[in-house]
C-alpha cells in the first residue's frame, strides 16, 4: 500500500460518508447527490484495486498511474458543475415565472380594491 | 377606409425612468387614446411606479430587477391574459415616437403580420449612431436578414407591434438579455411573419443606452452566438 492509495481511500470514504449524512439530515436532495456518490465510489474502486488503476492508466498512456485519480476526480468536478449550471438555469426560469406572476397578481388585487403595501425599507436589510 | 377595431395594449418597460415616464405616457395617451397602457416597472429604486400610476397607467412592479427580457415578457403575459389583440412595445425613455404607434398597428392588422418592427434606417430619418454601434447594427441586420430570409434593417429596435399569436408565444418564451434580435429569430422559427416600417426616433429624453462600450463587445458576441443557438432550439 502506498500512502497515496491510503489517502485516496480515506478521502473517498469520507466524501461518501459526508454525502450520505447530508442526505440524511436533509441538507442535500437525493437528486443532487448522485454524481457526488458516483465520484466517491469510482475513486474508491480505483484506489483499492491498484491493478485496475494501472491497467486503465497504461491503456490511456498515462505514465504515472495515480494521476488518473486526479483526472477522474477532475472529470467528476466538471460534470457536477455542469449539472449545477443546468439546475441554476431551470431555477432561474422558475424564479422568473414566479416573480412575473407576483407582479400580475399584485395588480389584479389592486384592481379588486386590495392594496398590498409595497416593499418597506426594512425588507431588503439583511 | 373602415376603422378596424382592435384591443390595443401599449407595454412600456421601465427601470428608473421617473424623469421621462410621465411624458411617455402622456404622449401615448395623446397619440393612441384607444390604447390601454401598462408600465412594467423592473424593480426601480426611484419613483417610476408612482409617477406612472399618477399618469394613468397600469403598473406591474417586479420585486427586483430582472432585466429587459423578463420585463417585456411580463407585459406580454398581461396582454395575453387580458385578451388584447395587439401589443406595442414603447421604451420608457422617450425615444420612441408615440405618433407612429397607430402606423405600426395598422400595418400589422392590414397585412395580418405577426410582428411589425419600427425601423430607424428605413426611409428618411436623422438617426446617426456612433461608428461602432452602426457597424454592429449593420452586422446584426445582415446576419438576421440572411437567417430569417426577410430583410430587417433595424434588428435592435424595441419599438414593435405584436399580434395575438405573437403575444401568446412571447408569454411562454422570451429571450432574457438583449432580447430584440433573438426574438426575431425565434419568431421566424415559429413560421411567424415579420415586417418592418420606417419610423423616426428622437434622442432619448433622459438616461443613456443600457449598452456601454465595455458591454458592447459582450453584446455583439452574445447576440451573434444566440442567433445561431436559437436556430438549433426547439420552439
Amino acid at each position: 500500500m502506498y500512502y497515496l492509495q491510503i489517502f485516496s481511500i480515506i478521502g473517498s470514504l469520507v466524501l461518501f460518508a459526508i454525502v450520505i449524512d447530508f442526505i440524511r439530515r436533509g441538507l442535500l436532495k437525493e437528486k443532487y447527490s448522485v454524481l457526488w456518490l458516483a465520484s466517491a465510489v469510482v475513486i474508491m474502486a480505483l484506489s483499492v484495486k491498484k491493478e485496475l488503476l494501472d491497467s486503465i492508466a497504461s491503456r490511456l498512456g498515462i505514465a504515472y498511474p495515480p494521476s488518473l485519480l486526479f483526472l477522474v476526480a477532475f472529470i467528476f468536478v466538471l460534470l457536477i458543475t455542469l449539472h449545477f449550471s443546468v439546475v441554476i438555469s431551470l431555477l432561474h426560469e422558475k424564479n422568473k415565472a414566479i416573480a412575473q406572476e407576483l407582479a400580475l397578481m399584485k395588480n389584479a388585487l389592486k384592481e379588486a380594491g386590495i392594496d398590498v403595501p409595497g416593499k418597506a425599507r426594512g425588507d431588503d436589510r439583511k | 377606409m373602415k376603422e378596424l377595431k382592435v384591443r390595443l395594449l401599449v407595454i412600456i418597460p421601465a427601470f428608473n425612468e421617473e424623469a421621462s415616464i410621465g411624458g411617455v405616457i402622456a404622449s401615448v395617451k395623446r397619440h393612441a387614446p384607444e390604447a390601454d397602457i401598462v408600465v412594467v416597472n423592473d424593480g426601480s429604486i426611484d419613483a417610476t411606479a408612482e409617477v406612472a400610476t399618477r399618469a394613468g397607467a397600469t403598473v406591474l412592479s417586479h420585486l427586483y430587477n430582472m432585466g429587459i427580457g423578463a420585463t417585456m415578457q411580463t407585459g406580454y403575459k398581461y396582454a395575453g391574459r387580458y385578451g388584447y389583440d395587439v401589443a406595442v412595445q414603447v421604451d420608457g425613455d422617450g425615444q420612441h415616437p408615440a405618433d407612429s404607434i397607430r402606423f405600426l398597428v395598422d400595418t400589422l392588422v392590414k397585412n395580418r403580420a405577426d410582428l411589425v418592427v419600427g425601423s430607424r434606417f428605413l426611409g428618411e430619418g436623422d438617426y446617426k449612431p456612433s461608428l461602432a454601434r452602426s457597424t454592429g447594427m449593420a452586422i446584426f441586420s445582415k446576419v438576421v436578414s440572411a437567417v430569417i430570409k426577410v430583410k430587417v434593417t433595424d434588428t435592435t429596435s424595441g419599438f414593435r407591434a405584436a399580434g395575438k399569436r405573437c403575444i401568446d408565444f412571447f408569454s411562454s418564451r422570451y429571450p432574457d438579455d438583449y432580447p430584440e434580435v433573438e426574438a426575431l429569430v425565434l419568431l421566424h422559427k415559429k413560421g411567424f411573419s415579420i415586417m418592418e416600417v420606417p419610423v423616426t426616433m428622437s434622442e432619448r429624453a433622459s438616461g443613456h443606452s443600457s449598452i456601454t462600450p465595455v458591454k458592447s463587445v459582450y453584446y455583439m458576441v452574445k447576440v451573434l452566438l444566440a442567433i445561431f443557438v436559437d436556430l438549433l432550439k426547439r420552439v
